[in-house]
Order: C-alpha cells, then sequence, then structure tokens
C-alpha cells in the first residue's frame, strides 16, 4: 500500500455538527488520512494578528493560525481540506480567504466545502480523492500526450461516453444515455470501438471516470480509475491546447457541477457542487422537453432569445420549471424561455460556485452542457470573457481519462 | 449549593473556583462527558452524532449552521438546568474558549434572560485587575443561597 497522503484539515464546526466522523471516513476511502496541524496558543495569536482578518470565532482564529504554520512549512502536509457550517458567513468569509491564501502561497492542493449534518462521506469522497489524486500522481498529471491505443470511459449520471484514442488522436467516440450503467458502458464502448476500427484487444489501457467508474473500472478491468475533477481539468486544457498556465474549468453536468482552477493542467482549487437540479444540465434538459424539441436545438433556440424578458428564477428544479410554464402561458416566446433558462443556470452556477475558485483566463467550458450555445454565452456575458470551448468537449472525462492511461501503456 | 453554569464553559479555572466555594460548575466537561461513544475513556472526542444539531432545533432555528446548533444541544441543557452563571467578558484563549462566536453570542443572551443571578465581568489584563476579579466572584458565590432552590 502506497504511503498515506495526509490531509491537514482547517475547519470550525464539523465535530458539534456530527460529521467529522464522515470526513474521517471519506479519507480512509482514497488511503489518507485527516489531521489537524498541532500549533502553539502563541501561534494563533500571531498568525490570527498577521492575517489581518478580524473574526470573532476562536475556531476560525485557529484555523487561520493553522493555515500560516501550513504556507510557512513548519507543518509538513500533502494537501488542504477547509470545511466550515453550511449558512456561516463569518466562516465562509474565512473559508475563502485561507483557500486563495493557501493557493496564492504554496503548493498545496486545497479543497474548501461547507456542511450541515446531512453531509456524508459518500458526498466528500470525490473531493477527498482528488485531494490525494493530486497529491500522489502528479507525474501522472503532468502528462501531456496520449501514446499507444487507449480507451477512456466516462460513466456519467445522464449519459455514459466512450472515447479510443491512438497516438494522440481520438479515433473512435461512443455516447449513450446511462440507463443500466453497465450496459450502457459496453454500448458506448462499442461504438467508439467500432468508429475507431479497432477491437478489444488492441487496447493496451483503459481508463474510467464519472459516478459509475469503480462499478465498470472492475467490469473493464481498468488500469486507470479517477474521479473526474482531476481527469477533466486534464482532458479541458489538453483539448483546448492550454496545459501551461493558469486556466478555469467549467463543467455543468447532469447532476452537479465543477468549477476547477487548474495550474500547468493540475487543479489547484475546486468546487463542486448544486445543491439543486435547477443549477444543472438536468434543468435544461427538462426545458427542451417542455419547449417540445431536442437538447441540441436549445442553445440556438436561446440564442435568438432575450432572456431578461422573463423572469426566472431556477433556484429549484421544480419552481424553475414552474417560472417557465407560467411564462409560456403568458404569451412569452419559445426563444426568450430558452435563453432565460440558460441564463438561469449559468447564473446559479455562477453565484454559487465561481465565487469559490479564482477565475483565470482561459475558461473552458466542457460537458455535455457546453455544446448548448445560449448556456456558453450566458456564462461568458457573466464572467465578461470569452469562453472557450473545445472540440469533443461532450466526452472531456473519456478523453482524459484516455490520455491519463496512456501513462499505463509502458507500465508507469 | 447552587449550580452555577461557567463562561467560557471549558474554564477549568472557573469551573474550579465554584467548586471551592460549595456550588456546582456547569461547563463542557458536564455536556461532553455524557456523551460516550468513543472506544475508550481517553479516546479523543467524537461523541457528537448528527442528531445533536436536531436537538439544537429547540435552541436555534433550522437556518441557523449546524455547528451553532449543535453546540446548542450541548450547552442548552445546561443552561436550562443552571440557577446562576459566571460570564467572563473577552477572556485569553488559555483562560478558556468556546470555539464559534454565533453560539456564544446564544449562550450568553440566554443567560442573560433566564432571570437567575449573573456576575459579568472582563477578564482581568493585570495584577490589580486579577485580584478584583477573584474578590468579585468570590463575593458572588458566597451570596448564592447554600441550598439549591428545587
Amino acid at each position: 500500500m502506497s504511503e498515506k497522503v495526509r490531509i491537514a484539515q482547517l475547519s470550525c464546526g464539523p465535530e458539534y455538527s456530527g460529521v467529522q466522523k464522515e470526513i474521517y471516513d471519506a479519507a480512509a476511502m482514497v488511503d489518507a488520512e485527516v489531521f489537524f496541524p498541532d500549533i502553539m496558543l502563541d501561534d494563533v495569536r500571531e498568525g490570527f494578528e498577521s492575517f489581518g482578518l478580524d473574526v470573532r470565532s476562536p475556531d476560525l482564529k485557529l484555523a487561520i493560525g493553522r493555515a500560516k504554520a501550513l504556507v510557512e512549512g513548519k507543518i509538513d502536509a500533502d494537501a488542504v481540506f477547509i470545511a466550515t457550517c453550511f449558512r456561516c458567513a463569518e466562516a465562509a468569509i474565512v473559508r475563502n480567504e485561507l483557500r486563495r491564501y493557501i493557493h496564492e502561497n504554496s503548493s498545496l492542493p486545497v479543497v474548501s466545502y461547507s456542511f450541515t449534518e446531512r453531509t456524508t462521506s459518500g458526498t466528500l469522497l470525490t473531493r477527498m480523492e482528488a485531494l490525494t489524486t493530486i497529491a500522489r500522481r502528479r507525474a501522472l498529471l503532468a502528462r501531456e500526450e496520449q501514446e499507444g491505443i487507449t480507451l477512456g470511459i466516462d460513466s456519467g449520471s445522464s449519459t455514459t461516453k466512450a472515447v479510443v484514442m491512438k497516438e494522440n488522436e481520438i479515433v473512435g467516440t461512443g455516447w449513450l444515455p446511462t440507463t443500466e450503467v453497465l450496459k450502457s458502458a459496453e454500448g458506448a464502448v462499442d461504438l467508439a470501438l467500432a468508429e475507431a476500427g479497432v477491437t478489444m484487444n488492441d487496447i493496451q489501457a483503459i481508463g474510467t471516470t464519472g459516478y459509475g467508474r469503480y462499478l465498470i473500472g472492475k467490469h473493464f478491468n481498468a488500469q486507470l480509475v479517477q474521479e473526474e475533477l482531476t481527469v477533466n481539468s486534464k482532458g479541458a486544457v489538453y483539448l483546448a491546447g492550454r496545459q501551461h498556465g493558469p486556466a478555469t474549468v467549467i463543467d455543468i453536468g447532469g447532476m452537479d457541477n465543477k468549477a476547477i482552477s487548474v495550474l500547468d493542467g493540475i487543479p489547484g482549487t475546486f468546487t463542486m457542487g448544486g445543491i439543486c437540479a435547477g443549477a444543472s444540465g438536468r434543468f435544461l434538459e427538462m426545458t427542451a422537453k417542455r419547449l417540445g424539441i431536442d437538447i441540441t436545438e436549445l442553445g440556438p433556440l436561446a440564442m435568438k432569445g432575450m432572456g431578461e424578458k422573463v423572469p426566472m428564477n431556477s433556484y429549484c428544479i421544480v419552481f424553475g420549471t414552474q417560472s417557465l410554464v407560467n411564462a409560456l402561458a403568458e404569451g412569452s416566446s419559445r426563444e426568450d424561455v430558452a435563453a432565460a433558462a440558460c441564463h438561469s443556470v449559468a447564473e446559479q452556477v455562477f453565484e454559487q460556485q465561481l465565487q469559490e475558485v479564482d477565475i483565470k483566463e482561459p475558461v473552458i467550458m466542457v460537458g455535455g452542457t457546453s455544446l448548448i450555445q445560449g448556456l456558453v454565452y450566458a456564462m461568458g456575458q457573466l464572467l465578461q470573457t470569452e469562453v472557450v470551448v473545445p472540440h469533443h468537449s461532450q466526452y472531456i472525462g473519456a478523453v482524459g481519462s484516455a490520455l491519463l492511461a496512456s501513462g499505463f501503456v509502458k507500465g508507469e | 449549593m447552587v449550580k452555577v453554569f461557567i463562561y467560557p464553559a471549558t474554564s477549568l479555572i472557573l469551573s474550579d473556583m465554584v467548586a471551592r466555594f460549595g456550588h456546582e460548575p456547569l461547563g463542557s466537561a458536564i455536556g461532553i462527558r455524557e456523551r460516550i461513544q468513543t472506544p475508550g475513556f481517553e479516546s479523543p472526542p467524537l461523541q457528537i452524532t448528527p442528531e445533536e444539531p436536531k436537538k439544537g432545533l429547540k435552541w436555534a432555528a433550522v437556518e441557523v449552521p449546524s455547528g451553532v446548533r449543535g453546540r446548542m444541544a450541548v450547552y442548552g441543557p445546561l443552561i436550562e438546568a443552571a440557577e446562576a452563571a459566571i460570564i467572563v467578558r473577552n477572556p485569553d484563549f488559555a483562560f478558556g474558549c468556546m470555539g464559534c462566536a454565533r453560539t456564544n453570542e446564544l449562550v450568553l443572551f440566554h443567560l442573560r434572560n433566564r432571570g437567575f443571578p449573573v456576575l459579568e465581568l472582563d477578564y482581568p489584563t493585570s495584577d490589580d485587575e486579577g485580584a478584583a476579579f477573584v474578590a468579585a466572584i468570590r463575593e458572588f458565590l458566597e451570596g448564592l443561597p447554600k441550598e439549591a432552590s428545587q
């Protein structure tokens, strides 16, 4: 077994929320250990005062003191996990400022999370897995070219994608809605193999990602089973040709959204969430269905509309759909409604998630929703920047997996 | 002897003073030790489960962060059982410290509104203030009834 990745925890409230055990359990699942940096009371006083953020909660002062000790190299750690109570404004300020401070002043990967008493180890698993991957597999993540013939499979909540790559080219793709996880994966793989003109025997390495990664990883005997945060970041900068320097990757998925701040292809900070489906691709699917069009037609339709004409607040998918129905009943055009739906999803991701990562250009949108032109446009308007959508962006997880799996072709 | 809630609830010095003057101190040690779910007595404390923030709903609404409600599940019953309180304002970390400012505000609010005797004083910053601090606490504790009201 490899050496455990040591994750320093900076937090306020998880033990009194009854979720500290969940944090420990999530770390244990990815062979990591969470620890509290050991510092003196004087370090707390000094660290807190020199940081300059005059918070009142002593546990937040302690978190600041610990962050200073980590950045100054007084404490050895491989990664940092920042956790505070959901809905605490004071803690949210500290969480954001500490994440930024650690990101800018050290090479430690850091993830922040706001929990409730309902947070489970399962919710935290992907984040912990990404943290440990960045700490443990920097060499693998440094890969910039695909070699040999590899297969990448992304078993997502809505769709399953497969990609065959050969000598740094995408030679086959397959896409199916996720129904039965294994059956959908097999179908997508068959499509990709057929398009590439190869058989399973020709495949030298396989990588899997997405919600079903463990199940399909076992089924296909994959060499690489990897969460989507690192895989998507890698795939995004690879396809966009921006493997060096900073970038921001946004993936609005069927079930949750990811916003990742990347440097040289390696995620630095990221958020993963979507408290409500109103901020996900699922809402756009429902919108398309209600408008009686295919999801692929939603983007072009939205580009013809004016979202501002339709009041829509889809913080909840149910109320969002209700606004949509009301707007249509009141005579709004389908174009305006489509544009409003795209703007609503983009705005929620902007407000809830993009505030927690440092937006650095280029902003790369990936995943199936990046093909919805209206959504990309709305996001660009909110961020006041041109959003890059690379080719094959809908296959991002599968491409990232195939790329990283090629590290196993020669047994790296 | 009356039950005296101490603030900060983790202060061993305050707890000791209350006990020395013949009363029962109510603080973190009491609340925490009732929740033993760890393998052994000296195991690190992980005694709070997700049930505590739900119990905390008695003192704080659902929109209040879970950490506040979890803490109130520990301190709320002690405040209800208390018959007097000593509040030390702006204490040094080493004197005793409670982690969450919002919980502290709520705890102090409840203590001030229970209608029982409360001594509020600032944490001393010099020897003279220290002597006056101890004298004030002694006087307050000596003035409390020797027999519990209930």
